[in-house]
């Protein structure tokens, strides 16, 4: 990374620091003098997005979990403590709470630009695949941060889907138990999910920054897939995309602060401000807006241990993604037929999303059935064989070139968030 | 591959079909009709006559068996809230007693509730609430507007998040209030209990009521309010639906203290928000500007 830095220190100070621990050189190499594609469009910015909302989680829950009490008797209230009598107390947790929900729209944002544009392709499988176990870390790290304000979907959420372990054979009461520390959800639960929401967020961070150094190394893709051939395809990564991504991270903003200020609940379910109550079990159980695609998936296979395998499986065929697409252009840009199986995927995933919040009866069976075996095909069928029979269109010989052309261009009817509830 | 093209374009059209079926739904959920509230909108305020009233319909009538817990009598004097005076807060906490203790002699005593202090519930727990109740537990009203809702099928919760419809609760609060009916002949003749065609705890499942199409059902609650039950001096009109709207704000007030704060600030973050990505819009623009991209 600092390679690609031409700093030279000035003061005896930078002189003194450099010879020592070259910490200036490789920030100014990472994100200064970066050379980067020139025609990256805004779906670009939610890198940048996602690293601020990654920051601003933390920062919140740093200071949340000065007023929280991870146990079962002072949970709930110390959570209405929080919203009640903490200065700004309200405004930090709805932060946090809302934050979660604008982590993953941004993540699948983010994971469908990857997807269009093919950036799971060689060189960057590693990237990608540092970015499916940051995908499936903030998973994990919502699922128990949703445990802790120990409400009612806090309990029963938490309930489910420890259950689901009990699935594997021999081996899964034993599992299960252990997890929970007893014999239900309860208390040693509450504890030890506490102290996972707050180690993972920074094995995250961890993990962000192996993500940045394997695109970095390998260079950012872009909307035309070609690799920059010439210093003419690159500009420096400051000013230019500092300001551009700045820009972007406030206008996201906007969206968060419309959630946080004026419909902070919309995303949580009315039964959290019921306190969790291990006698009485909500009507439905319904989990968090972002996971409801996989919940989808969970219910659609009418075997315990099957939809456990299928719902795991919809993650881990991402991790093999870069070997089951066969064709060798990069960009959707240049993919006639690609591109529409790539909008009916994403709509495949909408539509998951819906099912997932409808209770597991009738027609919504059935079309959960349909629906997750179109989300599997389109891994393991679909892409495998597009390679072969489309004909992509050529390709610009240099990004300059894509750039001049207008080629590089955004999707066409490029539309919002994918499975945004 | 044009059949190819054209089975994807069948499966696409499916998918938007299947999307937008609430008509799938099961059971009927009760329909919430949507009250004005003042404190709608992102301008929204609580009005403070409304709150006092309906403080004191939660006074006479609710809180003999429902509890207000999490709210402390400072809070009635608090900024954004019912703005009672201190001296009217401390009046309204001189009227209960807690428990308080030990005292040197070791003894658990009572003394009158100070604004420090939170209202004391009616029971002493969930128990012997049912137990007074035939049964049925009274909830705690500290979140129980933010803790019901209306059903919103597809596509009515996409717009909601555009025209923020938050009052979810209120209007169910409102709509249980007045939704109570004679019970339907379907019930049968020992049916005794009370019918609320809005309570969304209650479900019916005689089989000869299958093609009623009720919504609501049997509810512990008998109808609490009537007209002219409490008494109001500043020319209200003294209504089971007025008392309903003016106890459901109070409510959301109990469930959501800070909520003028919020929008008040949300207004000053969003001006901030909107002129600061102005600017860098056009920051963006000007250093972009010989940059073929």
């Amino acid at each position: 990374m600092a390679g690609h830095s031409n700093y030279v220190p000035q003061s005896a100070a930078a002189k003194w620091l450099e010879s020592r621990l070259p910490v200036i050189s490789l920030v100014r190499g990472s994100f200064v003098d970066f050379p980067t594609p020139k025609n990256l469009n805004y779906w670009w910015t939610f890198g940048g997005i996602l690293f601020f909302v990654l920051i601003a989680q933390i920062i919140t829950g740093i200071v949340l979990v000065m007023h929280y009490t991870p146990n079962t008797m002072l949970a709930f209230d110390s959570v209405e403590h929080i919203m009640r009598d903490v200065n700004f107390g309200w405004l930090l947790r709805y932060l946090h709470s809302n934050g979660a929900s604008m982590f993953f729209i941004a993540v699948y944002i983010h994971i469908f630009r990857g997807l269009y544009y093919g950036s799971y392709k060689a060189p960057r499988e590693i990237s990608w695949i540092l970015g499916v176990i940051i995908f499936l870390i903030m998973m994990g790290t919502a699922f128990m941060g949703y445990v802790l304000p120990w409400g009612q979907m806090s309990f029963w959420g938490a309930t489910v889907i420890t259950n689901l372990f009990s699935a594997i054979p021999l081996v899964g009461d034993a599992i299960r138990t252990w997890l929970w520390g007893g014999f239900a959800v309860d208390n040693p639960t509450l504890n030890r999910f506490f102290s996972l929401h707050y180690l993972l967020p920074f094995m995250i961070f961890g993990v962000v920054i192996l993500h940045v150094w394997a695109f970095h190394t390998t260079g950012n893709n872009n909307p035309s897939g070609v690799q920059p051939k010439s210093k003419q395809d690159t500009i420096p990564f400051h000013p230019y995309y500092t300001v551009k991504d700045l820009f972007a991270i406030i206008v996201f903003m906007i969206l968060f602060a419309w959630f946080v200020f004026y419909v902070p609940n919309y995303m949580g379910h009315p039964d959290n401000y019921i306190e969790a109550n291990p006698l009485s079990t909500p009507a439905h159980i319904v989990p968090e807006w972002y996971f409801l695609p996989f919940y989808a998936i969970l219910r659609a296979i009418p075997d315990k241990l099957g939809g456990v395998v299928a719902m795991f499986g919809a993650i881990a065929i991402l991790f093999v993604l870069p070997w089951l697409d066969t064709s060798k252009v990069r960009s959707g840009t240049y993919r006639p037929l690609f591109k529409q199986f790539f909008w009916i995927f994403a709509a495949n995933c909408v539509a998951l999303g819906y099912l997932g919040a409808m209770p597991a009866e009738g027609w919504y069976v059935i079309f959960s059935r349909i629906f997750t075996a179109y989300y599997f095909a389109h891994f393991l069928i679909i892409l495998p064989l597009l390679g072969f029979l489309e004909k992509p269109r050529p390709l610009p010989a240099s990004i300059s070139e894509a750039v001049l052309k207008g080629g590089s261009g955004t999707p066409a009817g490029a539309a919002s968030a994918p499975s945004t509830k | 591959m044009s059949t190819m093209i054209k089975m994807v374009r069948a499966f696409a059209a499916v998918a938007v079909v299947a999307a937008a079926a609430p008509a799938l739904a099961a059971g009927n959920p009760p329909h919430i009709e949507r009250q004005q509230w003042s404190f709608a909108g992102p301008f929204g305020t609580y009005d403070r006559a409304q709150l006092q009233r309906g403080f004191k319909v939660y006074q006479e009538v609710c809180a003999a068996c429902h509890g207000l817990r999490l709210v402390a009598f400072r809070n009635l004097a608090e900024e954004g809230g019912p703005s009672f005076t201190e001296e009217q807060a401390k009046a309204i906490a001189a009227e209960y007693t807690v428990e308080d203790g030990p005292n040197d002699d070791g003894d658990m005593y009572e003394r009158p509730a100070t604004l420090a202090d939170r209202f004391p519930s009616p029971f002493p727990n969930e128990q012997a609430a049912r137990a007074s109740n035939g049964g049925a537990y009274p909830p705690d009203f500290s979140l129980l507007a933010k803790a019901r809702a209306a059903h919103r099928g597809f596509p009515w919760f996409v717009f909601d998040a555009f025209t923020q419809y938050q009052e979810q609760g209120p209007d169910y609060i409102h709509a249980l209030l007045t939704g109570y009916e004679e019970a339907p002949a379907c019930l049968g003749d020992e049916f005794s209990g009370y019918y609320n065609k809005a309570f969304l705890g209650g479900s019916i499942t005689e089989e000869a009521c299958k093609d009623e199409h009720l919504t609501g059902g049997p509810i512990g609650m008998a109808p609490p309010l009537s007209d002219e039950l409490v008494e109001y001096t500043d020319g209200t009109p003294m209504t089971v639906d007025q008392y309903s709207a003016d106890v459901a704000a109070f409510m959301m007030w109990a469930a959501e203290p800070h909520l003028e704060e919020r929008k008040k600030t949300g207004f000053r973050v969003m001006v901030f928000l909107i002129v600061f990505a102005g600017l860098l819009y056009f920051t963006k623009k000007t250093l972009w500007r010989n940059v073929e991209h």
